[in-house]
Formats: structure tokens, sequence, C-alpha cells
């Protein structure tokens, strides 16, 4: 059993201590949902069996399963109750900002939610005759034409499950364009300033992965990438606006050069929040690119998933997307179409994350393209508003203008010991979720702030106050800050042992 | 635009603490000619009634009110209501991945909760967080197999489901990891066990197998792994439909087990969002893709979760990690953990025993027709199985169609080897009526002929 802290008894709970925008709450404690299991206690009813019963012994033989798996055995109300006490102690978009950079973490629309259950929707299965799937495909449809206008690319797969697995895609996309020209080519380019995700792909393609470091101003130079851009290179991996929330303004001279060696330009889709209807990828020179729905398009986060990765593409890359392809019969129905000689294959069962193609085109119909750009135009405004009520305190190492994000660094307050791991914890005490912390690697320290345009000016004034409040507790009382956070359930857990001897399941106390 | 929280004043003063006139010129640094100067041309702004009657329109687009005998690695089960009132708990739904763990204990614990269930009822020692989906699992579970061995050739099964093999097929030709398709025992429907022998050479990393296979028959996983394990290589068994757990005895000689978690309460949803997961032996952890969560203590000593081995992950190792996976589907795993509480022990094992009953009489049903013939009928089999008919699939779905019942699969564009044949599930929510009225539907071919 876990050990709990005990409070002193007779000791005064503390009340009403005000930090920010935040007040202590209790949160109830839960064990694990097998600590409440008790032999005879159940939660569900089946329907009465309305065919004969079978003997499964005979059946199935030795494939028979001999105990049953132990799962718990309790009630409904005990499920809702543990589950309901285990939210609690999640902070989420509901409760309030959460800027994550790199993450987008927007606010994720209820009506996303409601329509994506709806019966017709929710239990179409993939092997259901296309007739009787128009409506589903119809889905299909209207989102990859707007993400192609949203992107400016004239072809589309949804196939892909999430991000990374978009990035697979569509590294596999430029590897079958260079195989049919009759060489794979060797190398994919990665800047230094790249999510892990890229250079990891970039190996399981079977690539080599070769580092470009960013310039003083944290952008692509341009010079060392026409110096290492040869006939062997297949691509470059670029997030543009970059991990730093920069545009890479020189971008078209990028494509020129990887495109005089016949090389060709991979946007990561991460940062698109910060371009959608203000400027598109397949007008300065991406060849091919992901997008996350679960960032630009408002699809929730769950906790780490479901994501969704559609991959656009220019002309070129189309024979090459995977099978099958949504397509127009000549009879006007829509169906797939399987015979696809120089597609890369498959990447996914069935259709891909589906739900999400559900979620992200409600979301896109909520917002037109009025809305879309408004959109933008706020995530763009509120990185900007941070960044300029918080520049005099937090180093800005990177002055280019901000996009969507601000990446400042923990140089002036680790001068007295305290790192951007620590101001992470200490904002959770003023009620905020952590900004992305140490990242970009090109940054040392990194604070990586991406409010999106969910955001309130209050709540950013909420934010910007307890962010300097925090400078100013560094300098008085850094332990503070050092030790942070005070309010949490548990404080900071013990990772290290959690990495040299893992508990990675629960086991049933003996006796 | 009622997602965005700001008034026009608001934004006039964040545009003065800025110091720029409009939002527009924040963009400056995007050269002008890459600048978008009109409307994207998409769908105008709709209300939320509008929305909800535009998806309305496409559900009633796809028909309603069929009987489904359809499964194929998507499986019809009841979801508890329980499951999306959890689910829909915003602190799950629109948290991040758990990387600050003061404020995730939820989820975490949630994870750690599921990665237990995983195990229990695989026989594994221990289970990631989640993959994409079974596919997508079974690709990286060959390639964890290669990074185990040291051996780059994997041997799969014709009987696994076939979209699973294209997409390791997918995965597999870029890392030089070759593959050889083993086929199946034409009357017991199982993996043909010589031909797996013979097929495992010195460089096989890896022998794939799913069980209950793609037609709904159980392999002999002891001889397998026998096979597999006696030439070095791995046995991985792939689990598409999870419901098998509470009734087929779990592959405990497996090395690693690729599941598809969609049965446990996940919406079919044409195909996605799914659950996959990767189940192994404990000593081969460290080679694991996919995040984990793990229990430790916190500084006072209470009980608490983190995520850990992440050095295995692209987020640290980048080009040298075990995979390139991040988001997972955490959502969907809370969906199965919920599932499988509400289940508990002795429901998962009346729910799989269900299945069983209904398949079985759904098939003597539909096989005692005239022309129609079930395959592989000695083998076991849980909640699907083959029919072989004397008719082509397309006229007898057409008879179904009328009935308003979706048939079997038809297995043609895998299996052309099986003449007119087509794959059926029966599950909990598939009623006897529905069974008789297949089987009319069926019969009725001969009122037509006499």
């Amino acid at each position: 059993m876990a050990t709990e802290t005990k409070h002193p008894v007779g000791a005064p709970t503390p009340r009403n201590t005000t930090l920010g925008k935040v007040r202590t709450h209790p949160t109830q404690n839960e064990g694990l949902i097998f600590e409440k299991s008790s032999p005879g206690k159940r939660a569900v009813r089946l329907a009465p069996l309305d065919v004969p019963e079978v003997d499964a012994a005979t059946l199935l033989g030795d494939a028979l399963r001999a105990e049953a798996a132990p799962l718990p055995e309790v009630s409904e109300i005990e499920i809702i109750r543990h589950f309901t006490r285990l939210s609690t102690w999640n902070y989420a978009i509901d409760l309030g900002m959460y800027p994550l950079g790199s993450c987008t973490m927007k606010y994720n629309p209820r009506v996303n939610e409601f329509v994506s259950r709806l019966e017709g929707i929710a239990e179409a299965h993939p092997y259901q005759p296309e007739s009787l799937a128009q409506g589903s495909l119809k889905v299909v449809r209207e989102l990859e034409q707007c993400l192609m206008e949203i992107t400016g690319m004239d072809a589309i797969t949804l196939q892909p499950a999430a991000g990374a697995h978009g990035e697979f895609t569509g590294i596999l996309l430029v590897r079958a364009y260079h195989e049919s020209r009759g060489n794979a080519r060797r190398k994919v380019i990665v800047p230094d300033s790249a999510h892990g995700t890229n250079p990891a792909t970039a190996a399981i393609c079977g690539y080599e992965v070769q580092n470009l470091k960013s310039n003083a101003l944290g952008m692509v130079d341009v010079a060392e990438l026409e110096r290492i851009v040869d006939e062997d290179t297949a691509a470059l991996m670029l997030t543009n606006p970059s991990t730093i929330g920069v545009f890479e303004s020189e971008i078209h001279r990028i494509a020129d050069v990887l495109h005089a060696k016949g090389a060709l330009l991979y946007m990561d889709g991460a940062n698109m929040n910060a371009l959608v209807g203000k400027a598109r990828p397949g007008d300065f020179g991406v060849d091919v690119m992901h997008l996350n729905l679960h960032k630009t398009f408002s699809t929730p986060h769950g906790g780490g998933g479901p994501g969704s990765g559609p991959v656009a593409c220019k002309a070129i890359l189309e024979p090459f997307l995977p099978t099958p392809v949504l397509a127009r019969r000549s009879d006007g129905a829509l169906g797939w179409n399987y015979d696809r000689p120089q597609s890369v294959g498959r990447v996914r069962a069935f259709y891909g994350n589906y739900g999400m193609f559900v979620r992200a085109l409600a979301y896109i119909l909520a917002n037109g393209p009025d809305g879309l750009r408004q959109t933008t135009e706020d995530a763009v405004l509120n990185a900007n508003y941070i960044r300029a009520s918080l520049e005099d305190l937090y180093d800005l190492p990177y002055k280019t203008a901000s996009m969507h994000e601000v990446v400042f660094s923990d140089r002036r307050q680790a001068a007295r010991g305290v790192k951007t791991g620590d101001i992470a914890k200490r904002i959770i005490d003023y009620g905020f979720h952590p900004f992305t912390v140490s990242f970009p690697l090109i940054v040392s320290g990194a604070l990586m702030i991406e409010p999106t345009e969910s955001e309130s000016k209050d709540e950013l004034d909420r934010f910007i106050e307890a962010m300097r409040a925090i400078a100013q507790e560094v300098d008085e009382t850094p332990e503070l800050v050092k030790n942070a956070p005070h309010s949490t359930r548990v404080s900071r857990l013990d990772e290290a042992t959690a990495a040299r001897k893992p508990i990675l399941r629960w086991h049933p106390v003996a006796g | 635009m009622r997602y965005l929280p700001k008034s026009p004043a608001e934004r006039a003063a964040m545009l003065e603490r800025i110091g720029v006139r409009s939002a527009d010129e924040l963009f400056h640094v995007i050269p002008d000619e890459y600048r978008l100067r009109r409307d994207l041309a998409i769908p105008a702004q709709m209300g939320e009634s509008e929305i909800i009657e535009y998806f309305r329109g496409a559900a009633q687009q796809n028909g309603s009110g069929f009987a489904s005998f359809l499964g194929a690695g998507c499986y019809r089960h009841y979801r508890p209501v329980i499951i999306d009132s959890i689910v829909q708990r915003g602190e799950f739904l629109t948290s991040y991945t758990p990387y600050q763990a003061e404020i995730t204990q939820g989820t975490l614990q949630a994870i750690f909760e599921f990665q237990t269930m995983i195990c229990e009822l695989t026989g594994m020692d221990v289970a990631n967080a989640s993959m994409y989906d079974g596919s997508t699992g079974a690709a990286e579970a060959v390639m964890m197999a290669s990074r185990v061995t040291g051996r780059s050739h994997s041997v799969i099964a014709q009987t696994v489901h076939p979209e699973y093999r294209e997409v390791m097929a997918t995965y597999a030709q870029h890392q030089g990891l070759p593959s050889t398709t083993v086929g199946y025992d034409a009357e017991t429907g199982r993996v043909n066990l010589d031909l797996l022998d013979a097929s495992i050479t010195e460089d096989t990393a890896c022998v794939l197998v799913q069980s209950p296979n793609f037609f709904g028959v159980v392999e002999d996983i002891p001889a397998i792994a026998e096979i597999a394990h006696a030439k070095g290589a791995l046995l991985i068994v792939s689990i598409a439909e999870a419901v098998s757990l509470g009734a087929v005895r779990p592959p405990v000689e497996a090395d690693i087990v690729s599941l598809e978690a969609q049965s446990f309460g996940v919406a079919i949803s044409y195909g996605g969002p799914f659950c996959g997961v990767i189940a192994t032996k404990e000593k081969f952890i460290r080679q694991m893709p996919g995040r984990l969560a793990g229990q430790t203590l916190d500084a006072d000593g209470n009980r608490g979760f983190v995520l850990t081995l992440a050095t295995r992950e692209q987020h640290i190792r980048r080009e040298k990690a075990t995979s390139n996976i991040c988001t997972n589907q955490a959502l969907v795993a809370l969906m199965a953990t919920v599932y499988l509480t509400v289940y508990g022990r002795e429901g998962m094992r009346e729910l799989a025993m269900q299945n069983l009953a209904k398949a079985e009489f759904a098939r003597r049903t539909l096989a005692a027709q005239t022309g129609v013939r079930s395959l592989f009928d000695g083998s076991p089999r849980f909640n699907e199985f083959v029919l072989a008919t004397e008719e082509p699939v397309a006229e007898i779905q057409a008879r179904l169609l009328e009935q308003k019942i979706l048939g079997g699969v038809d297995l043609s564009r895998w299996y052309p080897e099986l003449g007119h044949a087509t794959l059926w599930c029966a599950t909990e929510l598939n009623t006897r009526a529905q069974m008789e009225a297949a089987a009319a539907a069926l019969a009725a071919r001969e009122a037509v002929g006499a």
C-alpha cells in the first residue's frame, strides 16, 4: 500500500490562501482500482443469451483459457468515483492556460465530440459497402479539400495516425519519388532545432541523418545548407515557423538550394497554427508536409493521443501516396482506389483515425475562412503579448520576430541557481501548466511558451503576473522556486529510481 | 468566431503594448509574395446547429438500421455508457502527454492500470501505454524483434490480417528487413507448421502470427513457439479481437504480444481511432517502443507515477530511438481501461462465452443452408468463421442488403483460392433473429431457383 503523509491531528488546514488565480482545494485520495476489488462485485449485466449455450472446452480444446484474468471486481459507482477522482489530479486546457510550446494546446470544442459520436458516424464499419458509406466518405473528401486549400498542396492522405506517423509517411513519399528516378539517395538533413521525431523518422526510413547547425538568428544557415546539400541528399526536414517560433524568411532560397540538387523540402507542420489563412506552405516551396489535427485543428490531446497526421504534397509525389486513396467514380459516388502501382503501400490498417477527421472538419466549419485567419492572428498576437510583457525579466536568446510561440532562456535565473525546470514547477503553484522545458536544444535552458489563440487577455495577464512574480522569487527566495511545486498532491517524484528499478504494473500483495 | 475569447478593445490594448498597429503587422516576417491576401476557399462559418445538421446528413447518407456481421479487425461490442462519461471529462480529454507528473497523476495512474490489465490478459510481464493501432503495433513489434535478436528477417503467417501485413511490408521495406509469408493449412485454416519450420533461417528475427487469426481460427501457439524458439527466433502474437482473451488461453509462450484493443469499448468509427499496445517479457523492456508509466515515490514518500525509461524514446535519443512514435492513443487506452474495469474478472469471461455461443449458433444456422459450407471446422474458433458458398458473394450480399443485413466480408480480394468465401462475425450484439434472417436470405436463392 501507498504511504501517505499524514496531516498532524488538530493542526488547522490552511484555507483561503490565494496565489495568483488559485486557492487550495482538497482532492481525494484514491488507490489503484485493483485495491478496491473484491470477489463478487460487478458493474455489468449482459443481456440473456438468446442462443443455446456452448461447451467452451469442446469448442476450444487446449486453447481454452484456464483461469479468468484477474481484472478488478468493482461496482459502477466505484468506477465512476475512481476515474473522477483520478481526473481531478490532472491539469487540463479546460481548467486554464496550457502554454506547452510546440503542442498547440487550444480549446477542444465540444460540438466536435458530439458529432463524432453520432450513431451513423461512430458505428460505420470500414468494410461496409461503399454505397452505404457515402456519408463517411463525404467527410473525408471535404476535409481533404479544406486541408489542401489551407496548405496550398495538390494531394493528400489522411491515413497517418499522428504527427510522427505523418513524418514517416512523408519521408517514404520522398524516398519513393527518388527511387522512381533511379536512386533513393542516402541522407536527410535535419536542423539542430528540430523535434526529436524528425531524425528518428529519417532513421526508420533508412536514411542517414545529417545535422544542420542553426545560424546566429536560430534559423537555417542557408550558406551552410548550400554547402552540404548534394546529389545524395533526399530532403531537408524543416519546421516552419521553427521551434523557436520564427518564420524562416529565406524559405524560398532554402527550397531553391534543395531543388537545384534534386532534393525535396519536407515541412514539419507542427507549427501550422501560425500560418493558417495567412500563408501557405505550397506557395513557398514546400514539397511535402504533415499536419497535426490534434494541434492546429483542435482535436483533443486526450492525455497523449489519439492524434492524426495527414500528409499533403505536391503533384509530383501524388503517385506514391499510401493506398487506398479516395476517388470519385464515374457515377459520382466516392470510393477507395486500391489500384496504385507506385504507392509506398499502407501505413495503417483501414483509413486512419477517422474520428479525428470528423472533429477537425467540425472545427474548420465552425471557423470558416475569416475565423481561421482571426484564430491565427490571435495566436500570434498572444505570443507577442507575452514576449513584450516578459522580455525585461527573461532572457530572449533570439530577437527575431516571434510568430505563435516565444522562446526565452533561463540564463538570468540560472545565475542564481534556478533552472527552467524549476520555473516550470513553480508556475504550477500559480495555476498554470508549465511551458515546454529545455526544448529546442539550440537554446540552453529553454522556456518555450505557446499560448495559442484560446487565451483571453485576462488569463494571459495572470500568466504574465505569475512569471514576473517568479522572477522576483528567484532573486529573493530562490529555494522556494527550486523546491516547487508546493501545492500539488505529490511533490517532485523520484524519476531516477523509477527508471533504475522499473515498476510498470501492479502485483497483488501476497496473503 | 465563438472560440476566440477577446473583444476588439482587448486586442487593441494588446497591440498597443506590443507596439504594432495591427495583428497583420506581426506577420511582416513572411515575405510579401507568400502572404495569402484572399480568403481561403473553404466553407463559410457555420453555427453549431448547422454543423450538427451537416454531420447528421452524412450519418443518414450512410444508411441506418442494418444488422451487421462485419468483423475482420473491427468488432462491434456493447460500449457501456460510463466510458464516454469518463473520457469526456475535460481533465482527461484536454490534457497533454503527462510529462509534468505532479499535475497529471490522473492520466499516469490510469495508464499504469491499463498496463497492468493488459499484462493480466495477455500473460506478458510488461505492456506499454499504447501504439497507434494493431497494424502499426505489429510492424513495430517486428522492428523490436530485430533489435533484440540482431537478425533482420521475419516470417509472417498469411492468416494475419491482410491490411496488417501490408503495413508491416511498408515499414520493413526501407530498413532492409525482408520477410517471408507462410501459407495456411487448407483443412484447419491454421498456419502450416511444416512450411513455417522450413521458412525460418538463421537470420530469422521473428515469427508473427495472429490469433484468433484472420479466419477467426485460434492458432496453436505452443507448437508455433516451439518451432520459432528452436531456431532462436522470437514469437510475436498479434491479437485483433481482444475480447477473445476472455475465453482463449493467453499466448504466454510468445515473446511479444501486439494487441489491438478496439474491442474494449472503442467505437468502430470507420476504422479509427483505435488502440494498439505492445506487451512483452521483462527482459526485452529496453527494446520496447512507446511510452511507459512507472510507479515511484515523491519526496514525501507518497506513491506516484511517472513516464519512465524515456531514454528509449525519440525526444531523448533522436535518430537512435527505438521508434519515432510520440503521440499515441492515450484517451482510447483510457476507454479500454474503463471497459475492462466495468466487465471485470467475471464479466469478461461471460462476455467471451456469449461471443463463442453466438458465433457457433450463427455458423451452424448459416451453414445449414443449401450451397453454404463452413470452412476450417475442426479448429478452435472465437467469434468469426468463414463460409464458402456456391453462389458468388456479390449475389448473396445483394439479397442480404435487401433484408437490411450486412453479411460477411468478401475474402476474394485477399484469398482468391477460397472461391466464393466470406468472413462472418457474431458478437454479443447479434441476435438470434438477425442470424435467422440472414439464413433466410441465404436460403432465398433456392426459392428463386425453384
